[in-house]
């Protein structure tokens, strides 16, 4: 199961809790619900039905005000934190930050974690029937964007009885998912938690995003997205998206210090096969990724990320877009992540203090690049800790 | 607590908005919080001192005034920008200045008084640059690298044209004893001023 951005093979410092460890949310299963109610999502098409699927950490209190929502980036899922099952040798992809005695410290908070829709681990999207023609959709999954997934998990929040989140919480895509929440229902969100994320893509961002886009087209076994009908997958194109989507997850400085120019040989080979260690570990990242993840939700995901810019909504301008927010925000950046640089997040702070609403930056700085958001190093748990005891106390005040 | 707060609270409007410069672990800015309703934002580069802001919550924004400098924020943007004991660590004084009085209709900035007559005094009669309980540093590691004393500053607030709405001299417990306010710029150790654009 794909469960952080690069895989916990590069994870440095990952934590080390097992299922049975007491910083572990222990065993978990995940659950799904089926929503009837139609979805009408922003591209003008219309989901009938669909099924989320979702985890859960932590006890919701008395008043239901403990609640924070987890939302994942581009390949992640439901499985936030804790095992499946006791022999599972990986957690979820944010068991460092979820947890008893962790930032999101299940002591004090009710988490939700749930798979987006169009994703490929339970959710209804590419890989699921499509009730109207029998078959699965693939290709004629409907694209849906942030704002789409917001009013799913507002749907979800109903269901489980949570009417205002203490908070909303996202790492890169999921960011600007807990931005886009604050702005679509400022009554339901009291802070707003924004790491590694920007106000929109940049050029270059969409560039590396139609790169990998292209890759998985142009695989012969991509039969236009209808691959499942003839029983394969784009796997080398998925492998190639990967491993390009993989680098702009590192720094150079990053790989520089894991492989620099290690081979795997003591001599060239004079070829075109993987020599060095770095194409070797790229190579095995894609290939492992492309395994279990869907081509058709990668496409999914990287669209949702290039149409993100919810300023358009309110008049191209971000200020005034945050004028409606009532959450405060918590905004963190990583020096060293290029994908989605401090200056970025920088952006956002600015007019999040000129649309005056309450925001805290952090600037950690992380040679890991835009993975650090996946990383426990010291100073982000420091300040994400203190962030979230803050949350918890103020929960704590309303309650009592 | 910090003897500087309660010189610095009756000029600041309840539920105003305040920038406060090298916020440190916000005592002030929660304690403006607190008393006044602000809606406040500090400025710190000090790890610790932002973790313990945020504990607080106190709104805190990672920036080095040294090196982005303030262009991120808009003009008149809060009605109070305070800078507390950093002016003379800052590295160009005088354009901390004028951004403070471009970002917020007031400031208030408070700093050591570096005519104080122990400076004079150890000056003087030690030939050394002078050290104290207030300025512990040796001359070449001081973080303080424009100090000043209150003639001083008031001679660039009027070449600024800069008003000078208020001045409140201490001593080191941040009284106002005797001597201090006869001679100010003699027997005074702090200074907390209120300025103004004219």
């Amino acid at each position: 199961m794909p469960n952080s951005l690069s895989g916990e093979t590069f994870a440095v410092g990952a934590s080390s809790d097992d299922a049975l460890s007491e910083k572990s949310v222990g065993i978990v299963t995940p659950m799904l619900l089926h929503f009837d109610e139609a979805l009408n999502l922003v591209c003008g098409k219309t989901l009938q039905q669909y099924d989320i699927v979702y985890e859960t950490y932590g006890e919701l209190n008395a008043t239901g005000s403990n609640a924070i929502l987890i939302c994942h980036a581009l390949s992640g899922d439901h499985h936030a934190a804790g095992y499946h099952a006791e022999q599972d040798d990986k957690p979820g992809w944010w068991n460092s930050c979820i947890g008893p005695g962790k930032p999101i410290d299940t002591n004090h908070f009710y988490v939700v974690s749930l798979n987006n829709l169009g994703g490929c681990n339970g959710s209804t999207g590419p890989k699921a029937v499509n009730p109207e023609t029998g078959e699965l959709y693939g290709p004629d999954f409907p694209i849906v964007t942030v704002k789409d997934w917001v009013e799913s998990q507002a749907r979800l929040a109903d269901v489980l009885g949570i009417q205002v989140w203490a908070a909303v919480v996202g790492g890169s895509l999921g960011g600007m998912q807990a931005l886009r929440w604050s702005l679509d229902y400022p009554e339901r969100v009291k802070h707003a938690v924004v790491i590694a994320s920007a106000p929109k893509l940049s050029a270059q961002n969409i560039a590396f995003n139609e790169i990998a886009r292209k890759a998985i087209t142009s695989d012969p076994d991509f039969h236009d997205g209808h691959y499942y009908r003839y029983d394969t997958v784009p796997a080398k194109g998925l492998m190639l998206a990967r491993m390009i989507g993989h680098i702009t997850y590192l720094s150079d400085a990053s790989m520089g210090e894991k492989f620099g120019r290690e081979m795997k040989a003591s001599e060239f080979n004079f070829g075109y096969g993987v020599e060095f260690e770095v194409e070797s570990y790229l190579n095995y990242q894609g290939e492992r990724f492309s395994k279990t993840f869907d081509a058709n939700t990668y496409l999914l995901m990287t669209r949702a990320l290039d149409y993100f810019d919810p300023a358009v909504d309110f008049g191209s301008s971000l200020e005034d877009a945050l004028k409606r927010a009532t959450c405060a925000y918590f905004v963190v950046s990583f020096s060293s992540d290029w994908r989605f640089s401090p200056e970025r997040s920088e952006q956002l702070v600015e007019a999040m203090v000129k649309a005056g609403k309450p925001v805290s930056y952090a600037s950690i700085e992380a040679p890991h690049g835009h993975d650090a958001f996946l990383i426990p190093s010291p100073r982000y748990m420091d300040v994400f800790s203190a962030y979230m005891m803050r949350v918890a106390e103020e929960v704590n005040a309303d309650a009592g | 607590m910090r003897a500087d707060l309660n010189v610095i609270e009756p000029w600041i409007n309840p539920g105003t908005q305040v920038l406060d410069l090298g916020c440190g672990d916000g005592t002030l800015l929660a304690y403006l919080q607190e008393k006044k309703q602000v809606l406040g934002y500090g400025l710190e580069i000090g790890a610790d001192a932002i973790t313990s802001c945020l504990r607080k919550g106190v709104n805190v924004i990672e920036q080095n005034l040294d090196s982005k400098g303030l262009a991120n924020f808009a003009d008149q943007q809060f009605d109070t920008v305070i800078m507390t004991q950093a002016l003379q660590a800052i590295r160009r004084p005088d354009v901390m200045l004028d951004q403070m009085l471009r970002l917020g209709r007031q400031g208030i900035v408070t700093f050591p008084n570096f005519g104080h007559w122990r400076c004079r005094h150890y000056l003087l009669w030690k030939g050394k640059m002078p050290m104290s309980k207030s300025l512990p540093y040796t001359w070449y590691n001081t973080p303080n690298i424009h100090l000043c004393t209150f003639k001083d500053f008031e001679a660039l607030c009027q070449a600024k044209n800069i008003r000078i709405l208020n001045r409140m001299v201490v001593n080191d417990q941040f009284e106002q004893s005797g001597f201090s306010q006869m001679w100010p710029n003699l027997f005074a150790q702090f200074a907390v001023y209120r300025i103004a654009r004219f």
